[in-house]
Parts: structure tokens; sequence; C-alpha cells
């Protein structure tokens, strides 16, 4: 058993670190995720050169790394820095492009980007619940909403049903009516109305590989919210130790210490699950690991973000200071690819089903 | 035992109602609904509307202008206007100031003064809190010199909330260092076009603005805008927080929140299903409705308790701790029905409840953030804590 990373990582993880920490600074994020483009696509390019992308992608689809662990080292370092730059469409497209054996150099290259469009208004979480179809010459019909990055991207992978299987088909997003928008959380994304677009079907049958996609953007999802809550905690903590009321620190209320150390009780069970899910990414059980970690990043987020709040008292609540936006986030983050709610009931129908 | 109002309160329960069906503006209660603000034109113009009727100062006896209600008659009303989506009275002047002065003012400060609270000509806003005075209040560090006829004011008050709208405020000012913090505390009335202050704005959470810090250079102010005596100003603070307190439930605004996701739950559609008919979510909801139901009657039993004796206890710390937590609870599931669609940036979603998700629902995530404050401000409920252990717990 060993739970140190390896050399490689290692070293993936110090040089993005390094890069955050000197050349995006969570004020400049806050600076440019409220605003067209919702972030800052000379850093994206900066990412890309880093070779940050194809740490994210299999070497089988031309990266050096893609797994679970890779997936997850660097979205905790992402969540630390409370990025919004769209890396998480670009985990999922990855998968998506592999599983199609389309070649995706000029997505790890950062020259061309893509987004994921997988849900609707009514279909929120459930690949099956869908209503978009696609027409035997592959035209697509419907809405995709709240599509994370899709305010940048120029193509759109696309979840349709023909009949009732689900396909994933390649739309340019010139080709598509696409209303961009900010999130309350910082970054962008699109609405994808398909009006008898023209598509290319690139993967039949593919609810196994949309799966696949899910799962890696659960992890990141999960790895990124392990970031956020530990700045988070450490925010907290160094306030509880600084701020000052009734001619003391108002960490040594017994009251604040208890709810202190619960959040870090809950940090390392998310941290815990999250590298179980990461570690069973690539199995046979990827999405039963993937939906536990889902739900229990959900439980803690909440928790960790609502605590930071109030721990900190009125100062909190503003947007200069930035444990705000962690919270946003924290809370946000909730509301994609599965909330608390929907991840339960996947693990409850596993139970179901002994 | 009997749950039910008596019969001259259930007639005054149908007039608040009828008063308000013809009454209360449309565009207001609309966006009273969409939990987007109001502008201060739309505050004012409640206000007035109420003040014609006399039912605007619903704290104030007879004599200075209220309609003279018992609690029960004003625990209606505030009720009733939640159900019919009024606004909220803005409190500073009409619910803090204005009972303060009848209890503590001269005759001429309340003259000159309580007119002016009812006709909206004055705002008041409420300067409190400063950055190292918050849950510690009795250390604030705001300190009014007295040179002559006049009071030099130097320091920083903050939290003020809806100061952009004020054109007065009071205060409490350390006058003395001397004794406990408590001992040196005076309350005084600023006008706020006094040279020297400085109105800021704080951006929230959400993106909104409510509050501000206000800095107050060398500001000078008559001696007669002292409220009671120099430096008995903390019995007077004590005494308008007990006036913050009543309506700290906030049940009226739980049971809009209640109806409000009601609705999102039936109209929400999962695939094939409503919201409602996921077992998780609809739990979740029954939860809190089972909370809301007990609250209704723990505020009613304390209510009449306060009828009986003529103040409100220490209990209603208890009515804040549960109140806000039902209310936060709410706006939780509010937002989380939206799934997605709760993530758009409001300012950003110009043709929002079209493209974005059912009517009334562009602002819920922004209001689930915003909420958080309730269980900060008006004294946290950690505070709040303190008081029932001191008071309860006879250690």
């Amino acid at each position: 058993m060993d739970f140190n990373l390896t050399e490689d990582r290692r070293m993936v993880l110090d040089t993005l670190s390094r890069y955050l920490k000197d050349q995006y600074p969570v004020e400049h994020r806050i600076k440019v995720a409220y605003d067209a483009p919702f972030h800052d696509p000379s850093k994206w390019s900066e990412l890309a050169e880093l070779g940050l992308f194809s740490a994210l992608a299999k070497e089988s689809v031309g990266g050096f790394g893609g797994t679970g662990f890779d997936i997850a080292v660097i979205f905790e370092a992402l969540g630390k820095a409370l990025n919004c730059e769209p890396v998480l469409p670009l985990v999922m497209a990855s998968r998506l492009l592999g599983s199609a054996g389309l070649d995706q150099q000029a997505l790890l290259e950062g020259g061309h980007s893509y987004a994921v469009a997988i849900s609707e208004p009514d279909a929120p979480y459930e690949l099956t619940d869908i209503s978009c179809t696609a027409t035997s010459d592959h035209r697509l019909n419907g809405r995709k909403s709240t599509i994370y990055g899709g305010q940048t991207a120029q193509t759109f992978l696309v979840a349709a049903k023909a009949g009732s299987t689900v396909n994933l088909y390649q739309v340019d997003a010139n080709d598509a009516e696409v209303i961009s928008y900010g999130l309350i959380d910082g970054g962008g994304a699109a609405e994808v109305l398909l009006d008898d677009t023209q598509a290319e079907l690139i993967v039949e049958n593919a609810a196994h590989a949309l799966s696949d996609a899910m799962n890696a953007g659960i992890v990141a999802l999960c790895a990124e919210a392990v970031g956020l809550m530990t700045v988070s905690y450490e925010m907290t903590a160094d306030y509880l130790r600084q701020r000052k009321q009734f001619g003391r620190p108002i960490g040594s209320f017994q009251a604040l210490q208890h709810r202190a150390v619960d959040m870090l009780t809950e940090i390392e069970q998310a941290r815990s699950i999250t590298i179980k899910a990461a570690a069973e990414l690539d199995g046979k059980q990827a999405s039963r690991y993937a939906s536990m970690a889902k739900n229990l990043i959900g439980r803690a987020s909440r928790l960790v973000a609502e605590e930071a709040i109030q721990l900190h008292g009125g100062i909190a609540m503003t947007w200069e200071y930035p444990v705000s936006h962690f919270a946003k986030r924290l809370i946000m983050l909730d509301h994609q690819l599965g909330d608390a709610d929907h991840h339960l009931s996947k693990v409850m129908d596993d139970l179901a089903s002994v | 035992m009997d749950l039910n109002f008596s019969d001259q309160e259930r007639a005054f329960q149908s007039e608040v109602q009828t008063f308000l069906a013809e009454n209360l503006p449309d565009d207001i209660a609309a966006k009273v609904r969409l939990g987007d603000g109001l502008t201060k034109d739309m505050m004012d113009l409640w206000h007035s509307i109420l003040n014609a009727k006399g039912w605007l100062a619903t704290t104030w006896p007879k004599a200075f202008g209220g309609p003279g209600w018992t609690p029960v008659q004003k625990h209606i009303f505030e009720e009733e206007c939640c159900r019919a989506y009024a606004p909220r009275i803005v409190p500073f002047g009409l619910n803090m100031l204005g009972p303060v002065l009848q209890k503590f003012g001269t005759a001429e400060q309340q003259e000159s003064i309580l007119p002016r609270i009812l006709s909206g000509e004055d705002w008041w806003c409420q300067g409190y809190s400063e950055p190292g005075a918050g849950s510690d209040l009795a250390s604030l560090k705001t300190r009014a010199i007295r040179e002559g006829d006049a009071y030099i004011i130097n320091g920083q008050k903050t939290w003020t909330t809806l100061g952009q709208h004020a054109n007065k405020i009071f205060c409490l000012v350390r006058t003395s260092s001397e004794g406990k913090p408590q001992e040196g505390i005076s309350f005084v009335l600023v006008d706020l076009d006094t040279p020297g202050i400085e109105m800021r704005p704080i951006r929230l959470i959400e993106g909104g603005h409510e509050v501000n810090e206000v800095f107050f250079t060398d500001v000078r102010v008559p001696v007669s805008n002292l409220v009671g005596e120099e430096n008995k100003g903390w019995t007077i603070a004590k005494f308008l927080l007990s006036h913050e307190r009543t309506g700290i439930a906030g049940v009226g605004f739980s049971m809009q929140a209640l109806e409000e996701v009601k609705v999102l739950a039936h109209t929400i559609r999962r695939g094939a299903k409503r919201l409602i008919d996921d077992p998780l979510f609809a739990a979740r909801l029954a939860k809190v409705e089972i909370d809301l139901e007990a609250m209704k009657i723990t505020n009613l039993r304390m209510l009449f308790q306060a009828q009986k004796q003529g103040a409100p206890g220490p209990e209603t710390s208890m009515l804040k701790i549960k109140g806000t937590v039902i209310n936060q609870e709410l706006r939780d599931l509010a937002r989380r029905a939206l799934g997605p669609l709760a993530a758009p940036f409001p300012g950003h979603v110009t043709d929002g409840n079209i493209l974005f998700g059912p009517a009334d629902t562009a602002f819920n995530a922004a209001r689930y953030f915003n909420n958080r404050k309730t269980s900060i401000f008006g004294g946290s409920n950690e505070i709040q804590r303190n008081i029932l252990t001191k008071t309860m717990l006879e250690l």
C-alpha cells in the first residue's frame, strides 16, 4: 500500500501548483470568472503549453496520464486555485473522442475546444431521460442545457436518441444556436438549441462511452471539491486564530473549535472517497464508486461551505473576501453531473439489486 | 387549549386580506416573489400606502400614530403580508428608532422625528457594527468627543443595511473609556449630510448591494442629538435588539418558501417523472414541512406568552435559531430543485424565466447564498445560543 504520489505525478502537480500560484492567483480568477468569456483565454493557452491537458489524457490517445489519479491530482490543485477554466469538459471530451477513435491532438494542445452536451432542462442528470433526438441522416433536435464551457466551445459532443439508443454526435458550434452566459459561481456555460442541426455521428450506442466520460468528470469534480474544501478550511482556521472578539481569538471558544474539526473530518472522508473513485475509474465498478464519491462530496461540500461562512460571520458574505467564492463553487458543484440525491439513488439501486 | 384565532382576530385577518388584495401593487408583489431587490421608490410607495391606512408603524402605540395592535394582531398582519408577497417593512426607522424614541427620547425629539418616519421624509439606517465589533458589539470604537455643544465623531461603522437610501443614521458611539466597555456607549442621531461622512457599498456574495460601510471623520453633531443619557446607550441598544427579535422566526417567509418549493417540485421534471416523485427530494421537503409546522406553533406559544407578560423572553433566541435554519433549508431546496438551471448568474439572465426554468426561479441560487446572512445578522445563531445558555441552563 502506498498513498504517496508517483514521481511523475508529483512533478506535474508541482509545476501546475506553482503556475497557478504565480500566474493565476485567486484575485485574478475572481476578476475574469464573471466577465465574458468567463475565463482567461491567454491562461488557457499557457496551461496547454505546460502540458496540463496531455497529463489529463491517456497514452492511447496521445496523452501521458489520464488515469483517475492523474485527474484527481490535477483537479485538486485546480480547486485550490478556484479554477474557472473549462478543464472539466476537456477531460470528458478526451475520453469521448478516445471512444470515438478520433484524433485529439488539437484538443490537447488547447487549440480546439469541445464541450459535452448531455444535460437537458428535463433531464439534468440522467442519461436515459434525455429527449433530444437524431434523425437517420444525423440531424439533431432538442435543447441542451447548462453546458459547462459551452461559451467557448468550437465543437459540441452531443448525446441524442436515435430510436431507443443513445448515440454521440459532433456538432460544429456555428451550426447550432448557442446562448452563452456566466454562472453564479464564476465560469461560463451555454444553452445549445438544436433545430434540425446537421451533426456527425461519432459513437453509435454511446451509453458506455458517455458514462465513462461522466465518471471521469465526477472524479474531476470531487477532487476539485477536495481542493476547494481544503482552502476553505484553512482560511476558516486562520480566521478563528486571528479574529478577536470578547478580548480573545474566537477560535478559543469550544463551540467553534468542535465545528472546525468536524469540517476537517468531513474533508478527510471526502478525500478518501475521491481516492477510491479515482482508483476504480477504469474498472468494472467505476459508476458505483463515482456515485458514492459524488454523494459524499455533495454532503461534505455543503457542510464545509456553510460552516466556512458561518464561522467567519459577515465578512464571508462579501464579494471581496475570497471564502464567499469558494463557498459558491462548492455549493454549485453539486448541480453538475448529478447531485447528492441523484447519486444516492444510484447507490440505493445497487443495494436493491444485490 | 384552542389553537384557533378568536372571532375578532379572524375578522381582523379578513380585513387585512381584503386590504392587501385591493392595495398591494402587482408589480411590487411580483418583484418580491421573484426575490429581486426592490427599488427605493417601490419601498417608499408601499410605506405610503400602509401609512395612509394607519398600518405602517405596527409596533407603535396609538398615541404616536401606531394602530395599537396586540402582538397577535401584529402577527396576523405580518403573516398575511407574507402570504400576499408584500414587501418587508424597512425596519430601521419604524421598528427600531421609533420605539427607542418613544421610550428614551425627549418630547422634542419625539415630535420632530416620529412624524417624519411615518411620512417617509426621513429614511433611517443603523450604525451599530464595526469591523472590530460584531458579535462583541460592546467593544465598539467609534468615538464621540464632546466639544462645547457638539460631539466630534470619528470611526467606522459597517453592515449598514440600505444605507444607500438613507438620509439619517442612528449610531452607537463611545463617549467614555472608563469602566466596563458597556458603560461608555451613547446613542446618537446623525444627519448623513453632515460633512465628514462617507458611505461605501459592500458587494455581497451573490453580487447584490444591500449593506454599506460608513466612515466618520471629524463629524460634528449637536449634543441635542443624543438620545437618553450620555454613557447609557447600551441600555437602549439592548432594548432595540429585543425589538429586532420580534417576528424573528420569519415563519411567514418560510411559509412562502415552502409553497414555492412545492410548486417547483410539482413542475420540474426529471425525465418522465415529476421531481416530487423522487422520494429523496420528497423526504427533504416533508421533513422541513414538519419542522415548519412545529415552528408555527412554537412561535404562537411564545407570542401568547409575550402577550401575557408584555415582553418577549430569552426563548425568542430559539425562534431565531430554528426559524433561520428552516428558512435556509427551504432556500437550499429551492436551489437544489432546479438542478443545473440554478447555475446562471442572475444578472446575465435577460430572458431568464422563459429560457432557464420555471417562472420566478432566476434568483433561486442567489437567494440561497444571500440568505446565509440570516443566521449571522441580528445576533448570530452562536450569540443566540450564548443567550440561551446564560439564561436557561442555570449552570
